[in-house]
């Protein structure tokens, strides 16, 4: 991957940052360029480009989105904003939930976990909505397992909550066209694998870690 | 309109007078604050010098209003105007299905409005929100299918379309207006109005800090008093009286139109101001820091200019 930022991408995290009129606060830590991997709640399709936008411009030429391969490869348009432009990671969906036995679903998991590692490498960052998939931006859905085991593999990665807030009400899923309300971006303090903490217990902290950024509240 | 500007010694006296208030009170403003004794006038100081500066912003944006024209004026005001509904729609609670309602309201309504202003087509400028988005928002809600709060939510929407699109699409309407042997000096009618507004406010401010005691609604804003707001309107009234000669009216007339707007201003940030308790915040600004606060400015002036404008439309235009 290379570390230049593709120009479309300046522009469209310039119209995102416009539309979305996102107000930025790093509540629980500094932007840093070490690796870390950014997760927050999904709502919206500008959800990425914001959260992006809002890191200083060394660390976002080193930060890629994990984001599903199904939806992004649909159309050609799609493929080269997410290839391209972002130089996104691309997941297959519904892997795990499809297998036909433990083990194909393990051995499933343990590849898409794989591919996540290698896309961070040694300097890399990633943005990753653990939910997996847009929700109505009411509450935040239950967190996949795949932040749990990629940060079993990668212990060196500082993991940053995020919450983004309102922008659900600016481009909700199913919309084309947004609406410009106000938004808020705010970081909180990194979190890590406890040893010996349950996959299940740690996965209820991090969305417990993302909801507690929250600042308006449900509107 | 350059030109004008320049050429217009009573609009150049006007700004001159302005500039003069806001060095004065910025000077004294500085001093005051390395003086302060106690907590209570340190807090009235550093609110005075807060708003200084929203008042610095909004006098450099009415210099370049008059500066670069009508035309500009107007899009400036639009921008405005958008920015305020921003704030508004953001607070207020609107629903899934109240999406592209809103980016109607946003992308076409209030962008029209602006543009039958300039177009100066009086009839259709007066009477787009109030009959034709009347109508829209809440059929096109409804067509959306959402029923649960229906009214609440198509009355919100209506309310910031009419208050931030509407009524504050008067103020630059003024420039538009073609008031008999006042011809080319529209800006100062525009100048004249924000002008009395905002010293309405500020003097009924520190009427009501000086001598202040009797809260006209303290659930709503536990700042106004009665004596705060008779003796800003009063002597905002006698400020505007004291302008008679930069505008087309007699000085018994310029009393009458200052007193109109003081009074209307107040209405507005009356109601604004139990908005805000509704929603539950204390000013427009305070949620989303470093955005907010268009709307805690242009609160008076969104119920002051449409009266002022109908006013001067009925009497002094033929």
């Amino acid at each position: 991957m290379s570390n230049s930022i593709h120009p479309m991408a300046s522009v469209l995290a310039a119209v995102a940052r416009g539309i979305s009129g996102v107000q930025v606060q790093w509540a629980g830590c500094e932007p840093d360029e070490r690796q870390r991997i950014y997760f927050a709640n999904h709502s919206s399709h500008l959800d990425f480009v914001v959260l992006w936008s809002a890191l200083p411009s060394e660390i976002r030429a080193k930060t890629r989105p994990i984001a599903a391969k199904d939806y992004w490869e649909e159309t050609s348009p799609r493929r080269y904003v997410a290839k391209n432009v972002f130089h996104a990671v691309l997941l297959e969906r519904g892997l795990v939930t499809k297998a036909q036995n433990p083990e194909e679903a393990q051995f499933a998991g343990r590849q898409l976990v794989e591919h996540m590692a290698d896309a961070l490498g040694t300097e890399s960052s990633l943005i990753l909505f653990p939910e997996g998939t847009r929700g109505s931006g009411e509450k935040i859905g239950p967190f996949r397992s795949g932040l749990y085991y990629l940060a079993q593999r990668r212990p060196d990665v500082e993991l940053v909550p995020a919450y983004l807030e309102n922008l659900n009400r600016i481009l909700p899923k199913g919309e084309i066209l947004p609406v410009p309300m106000l938004s808020l971006l705010t970081f909180g303090k990194p979190i890590q694998v406890e040893p010996e903490e349950h996959r299940d217990a740690f996965l209820e902290r991090a969305r417990e870690a993302v909801a507690s950024l929250r600042r308006i509240g449900p509107a | 309109m350059i030109l004008e500007a320049i050429h217009d010694p009573e609009l150049g006296c006007l700004f001159g007078g302005v500039l003069f208030l806001l060095i004065l009170s910025t000077l004294i403003g500085r001093r005051l604050k390395r003086r302060r004794k106690t907590d209570a006038s340190r807090s009235i100081i550093d609110d005075l010098n807060n708003r200084k500066g929203a008042w610095w912003n909004m006098c450099a944006i009415f210099a370049v209003a008059v500066v670069i024209g009508r035309v500009g004026a107007l899009v400036l005001f639009a921008i405005i105007s958008f920015l305020a509904m921003r704030e508004y729609m953001t607070l207020v609670p609107t629903r899934r299905g109240d999406h592209r309602t809103l980016f109607w309201s946003f992308f076409v309504i209030m962008p029209l409005q602006y543009c039958l202003i300039g177009m100066r087509w009086y009839g259709l400028f007066a009477v787009m929100i109030p009959v034709l988005a009347f109508v829209f928002v809440p059929t096109s809600i409804a067509i959306a299918g959402d029923t649960e709060h229906f009214l609440e939510r198509a009355g919100k929407i209506q309310f910031g379309i009419i208050v931030c699109a509407y009524c504050l699409s008067h103020a630059p309407a003024l420039l538009f207006l073609r008031v008999p042997g006042f011809e080319g000096h529209d800006a100062r009618l525009l100048l004249y109005l924000v002008i009395v507004d905002q010293m309405r406010d500020v003097l009924q401010y520190l009427w009501g800090k000086l001598i202040g005691k009797h809260k006209i609604a303290w659930r709503v804003s536990p700042n106004k008093t009665w004596e705060g707001f008779v003796g800003g309107v009063a002597s905002a009234t006698a400020l505007g009286t004291a302008l008679w000669w930069a505008t087309p009216f007699t000085p018994l007339q310029s009393a009458g139109m200052s007193f109109t707007i003081c009074l209307f201003g107040f209405a507005g940030s009356l109601v604004m101001s139990a908005i805000k308790r509704d929603i539950g915040i204390k000013d427009f600004g305070v949620v989303i820091e470093g955005h907010g606060g268009i709307l805690d400015r242009i609160d008076s002036l969104c119920f002051a200019a449409p009266v002022f404008f109908q006013l001067i439309r009925y009497y002094f235009v033929p």
